[in-house]
């Protein structure tokens, strides 16, 4: 496969994602703002913000429906949902003739639909209308991606890319969370802070899923152990993780193992960390500097397959 | 004979804004008779409810726009994806008169394929004084830089699309030869699907020739034009990109003919050898089949500033590593003011008189010819030699003083960028305009293959005039098309 096409399949699903991530949260956001006094609103927006790891050009100005609207409709700023589901479908039209046309139109509905209702009427425009549109829509694709595409190495970077954006979004929202509210849980919340925990699930889709497996006992170690080292919770880093880890071994399979042993080994450490992993452990450690660890190895995950499959030196593919 | 067999077409109300004059018209004789070989089809639409037409029609645009056949619109910033407007009426070709075009126009494409090896080696035609040099050596096309190359097997143009337009008499001429990169073929093809779709029982009555081993043909085309000692040869297309108006037909040849579909950016030379960037690692490209204009495809040859193609490339090409097709330099023989020599080199190299002739031309560097010309401005059809797509041209009769004085000053100023034709009543076939049937001109584009053999695949790209009274048929102003159907004996 052309490396250019595993890019833009790459990066159509990471931007999708984050789409889907930044529309969940700013509508989990709106939503629990109602059941709070405004002197919270200041913390609330400054927080889902760093959960979106501070993007430039955003900030908090003290209205929250023209911040929400803001991170929903800006066309020019690069981190608004508008403007990801753009470069989302971008990148899929450069690779047109690899996906299904299931998933074009798909995707094709989703970005006319983003892009009129805010064309139509600008001043209008509000951003809860459509949020559930879009989490819809891309979960619809994600759908559509994976009954109607070959499972073979173009549907296996989609996968990296689906999976490592999502890590990564997870991974910065937890520490977001931890950084605020650990230091003071006393494993006795307030009301408030109750309800962001609860925020936080609900930002991960986690929160029923949280539920079922440990009550309604909302408690910041079990919110940690399930967000974090889960097997079984899609938004779970470890989940992300093992699909990242089965992602690289059929590509290195069907591209050759010897290139790619480096970043077998960084995903296949990654993956085991994980799955040891235990939390009691994890704060012993401090959870900050864990979680940051555990960012930055994804990271290394993005670089090492850019190096080897995507951006690699003419010498060094001559010589292998 | 059935009923509406017996009764005159032209009486019933589908007819009701329909005219004949002296332009050919395809469905009916001067006398107002139904051609024979339109008559299935003439009763099979007219036996069709206007609502069984509209569905027909409705469930064929649905279906070109689900396929993405799309092109764009140059100049424009809103919408410019646009879906080529098809008609629904297939122009019929008689096995004869096909068989006269396939012979005239694998003449035409030889001799000019022997016309550009001469010019780029020994110039025998120069020197003999049948072309004049002024025309090759001026023509903006013409690149040096292949001077004394040896291309494989001697093919420049392995890919041709040219136009023909048919005359008041009923003869074919050839208006214009697209030897550099000739788009259009995916319409054709993409068409006849959704007509096959549409009307099967009628395309099975009328006997119509198979075009589906066009990308089959194209393929083992290119292939016989590897380099030597490459016998799996890596195939590729080169695209633009997604922002090129062909881009959709560059992604279905691919995607027929089962090879990649390269940008530029895909592509590295190393020691005189290309490769592809895959994820595992480089694999050697052997063939090229570039639809990038010879300007852009390498920057340390050609333009500078070009991003699109690949630095290197033509060293690799000249090296004999990897073929180009079709080869640079091309443009020289489909230079519009060389046309008027055609019927020279074909006589010249082959030693035959022209199957298919040309449209008289005023060359624009004679002072004789172009005083008489800016005369007749006003009846005469001007065109700049390098244009295409139906671009800077002037339409006599429908032409504004003001535009006729603007190609004037123009032609004063450059006569060699010039050539001028008489006005052609070209011929008419029938279109579905709202509801009726109306006249429309038509021109024929059919496409041939020239690597180890010729291949015309029997049909073509007809291009329509939608615009009432329009002469132009090009897409990109306001021009449609329609399925043509080549029928056996």
């Amino acid at each position: 496969m052309l490396s250019r096409v595993a890019d833009s399949l790459y990066w159509m699903t990471r931007y999708l994602e984050r789409a889907e991530h930044t529309a969940r949260l700013i509508d989990v956001n709106l939503t629990l703002m109602l059941d709070e006094s405004p002197l919270s609103a200041d913390r609330r927006w400054q927080r889902v913000l760093s959960g979106l790891g501070n993007p430039p050009d955003f900030e908090w100005t003290g209205d929250a429906d023209a911040l929400a609207n803001l991170i929903t409709f800006d066309a020019s700023n690069h981190s608004s949902i508008r403007s990801c589901i753009i470069s989302a479908r971008e990148n899929a039209r450069q690779v047109r003739e690899q996906i299904s046309s299931e998933q074009w139109q798909q995707l094709n509905r989703l970005y006319h639909e983003v892009t009129r209702s805010y064309t139509e009427d600008p001043a209008g425009a509000q951003p809860s209308e459509f949020l559930q549109a879009v989490i819809t829509g891309t979960h619809l694709f994600q759908g559509v991606t994976d009954s109607t595409m070959n499972h073979g190495e173009g549907w296996r970077f989609i996968q990296l890319g689906r999976y490592l954006e999502r890590a990564s979004a997870t991974l910065i929202l937890l520490s977001v969370y931890t950084q605020e509210f650990w230091s003071q849980s006393d494993l006795t919340m307030e009301g408030n802070e109750y309800l962001e925990w609860i925020g936080l699930l609900r930002s991960c889709t986690a929160f029923e899923a949280y539920r079922k497996v440990y009550t309604n006992d909302v408690n910041p170690e079990r919110i940690l152990e399930f967000l974090l080292l889960n097997e079984e919770n899609p938004h779970a880093v470890r989940h992300a993780i093992d699909c990242v880890q089965q992602a690289l071994e059929a590509i290195h399979g069907e591209a050759g193992k010897r290139r790619a042993a480096p970043l077998g080994r960084i995903a296949g450490r990654l993956q085991a960390t994980l799955q040891f992993a235990q939390v009691p452990e994890i704060i012993g450690q401090g959870v900050g500097v864990y979680l940051k660890e555990i960012l930055r190895q994804c990271q290394e995950i993005h670089t090492n397959i850019y190096q080897i499959y995507i951006h690699y030196s003419i010498e060094t593919a001559l010589a292998g | 004979m059935t009923s509406v067999g017996s009764l005159n077409p032209l009486d019933s109300p589908a007819f009701a804004n329909y005219f004949l004059d002296d332009a050919y018209d395809e469905m009916f004789s001067s006398a107002g008779a139904v051609r024979p070989p339109y008559a299935p089809l003439i009763e099979n639409f007219l036996t069709m409810s206007q609502d069984e037409l509209r569905r027909r029609k409705h469930s064929a645009d649905v279906s070109f726009l689900n396929q993405g056949i799309t092109f764009t619109v140059y100049g424009r910033n809103e919408g410019t994806e646009r879906i080529f407007p098809h008609d629904l009426l297939p122009r019929l070709i008689t096995h004869a008169e096909w068989a006269h075009i396939e012979k005239g126009l694998t003449q035409r494409i030889t001799a000019l394929n022997l016309f550009l090896r001469d010019i780029y080696h020994e110039g025998r035609i120069l020197a003999d004084g049948l072309v004049p040099r002024e025309i090759v050596f001026s023509c903006k096309h013409f690149r040096r830089q292949m001077r004394g190359f040896q291309v494989p097997r001697n093919v420049y143009i392995a890919v041709v699309g040219t136009d023909l337009i048919r005359l008041q008499n009923g003869e074919f001429v050839v208006l214009e030869d697209n030897l550099r990169v000739p788009s259009g073929v995916s319409y054709m093809l993409t068409s006849r699907v959704v007509m096959k779709r549409i009307f099967p029982q009628l395309f099975r009555r009328c006997h119509v020739r198979s075009i589906e081993h066009y990308s089959q043909s194209l393929l083992a085309t290119l292939r016989s034009l590897a380099p030597e000692g490459r016998p799996e040869p890596t195939i590729v297309v080169l695209t633009p990109g997604v922002f090129n108006s062909a881009y959709f037909e560059h992604a279905y040849l691919a995607r027929q003919m089962g090879i990649e579909l390269v940008e530029g950016r895909d592509l590295v030379t190393h020691d005189n050898v290309v490769y592809m960037r895959t994820t595992n690692g480089l694999r050697r490209v052997d063939v090229i089949y570039r639809r990038i204009d010879d300007d852009f495809v390498d920057p340390l040859a050609f333009r500078s500033e070009s991003t699109l193609g690949v630095p290197g490339l033509f060293n690799a090409y000249r090296a004999g590593n990897v073929t180009l097709s079709n080869a640079l330099g091309n443009g020289v023989a489909d230079d519009k003011a060389l046309y008027a020599y055609v019927p020279q080199i074909i006589k010249y190299y082959l030693g035959e008189d022209p199957v298919l002739n040309n449209v008289e031309t005023y060359l624009l560097t004679d002072r004789v010819q172009r005083q008489h010309v800016l005369a007749n401005l006003d009846k005469l059809v001007v065109k700049a030699v390098g244009e295409s797509g139906g671009y800077g041209m002037l339409i006599g009769p429908h032409s504004s003083a003001e535009q006729r004085e603007d190609f004037a000053r123009q032609i004063e100023a450059d006569p060699r960028n010039f050539i001028a034709q008489p006005t052609l009543n070209f011929s008419r076939a029938p279109c579905m305009i709202d509801d009726h049937l109306e006249p429309r001109h038509v021109d024929l584009r059919p496409y041939i293959l020239f690597g180890d053999r010729v291949t015309i695949v029997p049909g073509g790209l007809t291009r329509v005039a939608l615009r009432k009274g329009s002469l132009v048929v090009n897409s990109s102003q306001g021009g449609g098309s329609k399925d043509t159907w080549v029928l056996n004996e």
